[in-house]
């Protein structure tokens, strides 16, 4: 944007100077209020219904009993101190440890990997770049859908490739040992296009010339990466780490919902998961709510911390 | 990757020694994995290409092609009424999104008015909300609404995001200023600028977020299902899956169903994919 006012800078530098347009009356004033208020209005309203009030709702149901119907009752903690003492909620929270641990670093390195592969200049580069992205497009129902047919047991195409290899009997989403595994490698399938074209649009912004630079004075591609790439990509990665743990805990919902149901055994039942299942199976949507509370407040937590270790993932560097 | 070639000035540094064998290797590098990444999808479609008999062999060109499970399908469940309620909730949703937001980043980016920094701020904020742990209050305000069970409770929650808003409004900050300046002397009203220079102008990156809005709610199953249970009202991705509970063990049909739902979001990506790749671009540089 900015470079191309540079291309003409004579005529706009006046204007620029002097402080402002011919200095408004009050009436006009007035008129541009009034204006901006009505533009602004029908948005402004649908965000204050639909997102800021759940947003203080959330925290508030949590001290409610609540059932389907509409019925609520101030019970006060009683959410809480219920969920400390719920084996269920902890076992989902450890699933989702498990689930955010392996996922977030995953995404990461596939979708730099992807993004190094796709920079490179070779014949067929685009088409390659746009297969890889495919996934992203499909719904998570499809996605599930694809994934169960060809995981099911013995008779799927994936049982077929590794009786073919001598590998027999394995239930990739029946048995708890490998379920969550198989939901994690789903979701990087279907998740990382998106993060390689992220990754693609902070490679592109590195100038090559530091690139040409680095290479005359001898160094390998491995220290090119290192000493170039990685800490230029800094404001990339540091998105790419909050937005794909945020991603991953929202699309998780309905991933689970179809692939797994959140079994065998609870073993892939994400808090996300739990908390849609206390509210609209179960119908208490006090405690789902509470539950929701915690959940946010150790995204934020992690989210805090990782600002805070990043220095702000040196966001304002560029503008 | 272009601006290489187009710098004049630098000298050509001579290419590397093995830059030609390195391409051939990227290149099966590349087809290796984007083979496997498309796998799955030509799966699917030839899946439900495939007889019954047919559908659980390892062999991805079946002996016969055929396309009843397609008329299966359409015939065994009003699959036409859940594409439609699909495209019209995602079209609604989509048109009206991009009307209110565009309004909103005008007067957030041209207009001047006090509290602006202010309420963009209060905006900005809540793209920092995950939706899932807001749905069971925000279904709770569409229960109190009435809007339990209908269209308006599929699309009117859907429209509200402040993504859209945010890229908006940095896209209309960077035209210049001198914009309105001559329709204000010429007396225009504020709505004129708007309709008649702004949106105008906007056209690139109102279709990019078009594509976007119009995928992500075409693609969305949680939220439909929490609040509608009414088969007249059910959209697509619901449909797919309530069907798959009936047929559980045809998965010919499950395939061909999924493939019909599958089907314009591909037509979307390879005709707008310039759109969604621009617009990923943009979200992602702040």
């Amino acid at each position: 944007m900015s470079t191309r006012t540079l291309t003409t800078p004579p005529p706009q530098a006046p204007e620029r100077g002097a402080s402002d347009r011919p200095r408004p009356t009050s009436r006009r004033r007035r008129r541009e209020t009034r204006a901006a208020l009505l533009f602004l209005a029908p948005d402004a309203l649908g965000l204050i219904t639909f997102v800021a009030i759940p947003m203080v709702l959330s925290v508030i149901l949590g001290f409610f009993w609540i059932d389907g119907f509409g019925n609520f009752d101030f019970i006060g903690l009683q959410n809480y101190s219920r969920l400390l003492q719920d084996p269920q909620f902890w076992n989902s929270a450890r699933v989702t440890i498990i689930y955010l641990v392996a996922l977030v670093p995953l995404i990461f390195v596939t979708g730099l990997g992807l993004a190094l592969l796709v920079q490179q200049n070779f014949p067929g580069v685009g088409a390659i770049r746009s297969a890889l992205f495919l996934p992203y497009v499909v719904s998570i129902v499809v996605v599930a859908m694809v994934w169960q047919f060809m995981l099911t047991d013995r008779t799927g195409v994936l049982a077929a490739a590794l009786s073919w290899l001598g590998v027999d009997g394995i239930s990739f989403l029946g048995d708890p040992r490998y379920a969550l595994a198989t939901v994690i490698v789903v979701t990087i399938w279907l998740q990382m296009g998106y993060y390689m074209i992220i990754f693609l649009a902070g490679l592109q912004d590195i100038p090559s010339e530091l690139y040409e630079a680095a290479r005359i004075d001898g160094a390998g591609a491995w220290a090119r990466f290192r000493n170039i790439t990685l800490p230029l990509l800094a404001p990339t990665s540091f998105f790419v780490l909050l937005t794909s743990m945020v991603a991953v805990v929202t699309g998780g919902l309905d991933m689970i919902f179809v692939l797994t149901s959140g079994g065998p055994a609870n073993s892939t039942s994400l808090l996300i998961f739990y908390i849609y299942q206390q509210a609209f199976l179960f119908g208490d949507l006090g405690y789902a709510a509470a539950i929701g509370s915690v959940l946010v407040a150790v995204l934020l937590l992690i989210s805090a911390a990782m600002f805070v270790l990043t220095r702000g993932g040196r966001f304002s560097h560029d503008d | 990757m272009t601006t290489e070639a187009d710098a004049p000035t630098r000298t050509r540094i001579t290419p590397r020694r093995s830059g030609r064998r390195s391409r051939w290797g990227l290149l099966a590098i590349g087809v290796v994995i984007a083979a496997i990444t498309v796998f799955p999808l030509v799966w699917m479609v030839m899946g439900s290409l495939k007889t019954p008999e047919e559908v659980n062999s390892p062999n991805l060109i079946p002996s016969t092609l055929t396309l009843e499970n397609y008329v299966y399908v359409f015939s065994q469940v009003p699959f036409a009424r859940y594409l439609f309620n699909s495209f019209f909730v995602s079209a609604a949703v989509t048109v009206i999104s991009l009307w209110f937001h565009s309004m909103a980043a005008y007067a957030l980016a041209r207009l001047d008015f006090p509290g602006r920094e202010r309420i963009f701020l209060a905006i900005f904020s809540t793209m920092l909300v995950s939706a899932p742990v807001t749905i069971i209050p925000t279904f709770i305000i569409v229960r109190t609404l009435g809007m339990v069970d209908s269209y308006a409770g599929l699309i009117v929650p859907a429209i509200f995001n402040a993504f859209g808003i945010f890229l908006l409004r940095q896209f209309y900050i960077s035209l210049p200023d001198e914009l309105e300046e001559a329709a204000l002397v010429d007396g225009a009203s504020y709505w004129t600028i708007y309709w008649r220079i702004v949106l105008p102008l906007s056209r690139p990156i109102l279709s990019a977020l078009a594509v976007f809005f119009f995928l992500a709610n075409w693609n969305s199953f949680v939220w439909p299902m929490t609040v509608t249970s009414d088969p007249q009202l059910r959209v697509v991705q619901l449909g797919i899956q309530s069907f798959q509970q009936q047929y559980a063990a045809d998965w010919n049909y499950i395939l061909a169903a999924s493939t019909v739902a599958a089907l314009p979001t591909f037509a979307i990506f390879f005709v707008f994919q310039k759109q969604i790749v621009a617009s990923i671009k943009t979200s992602g540089l702040k």
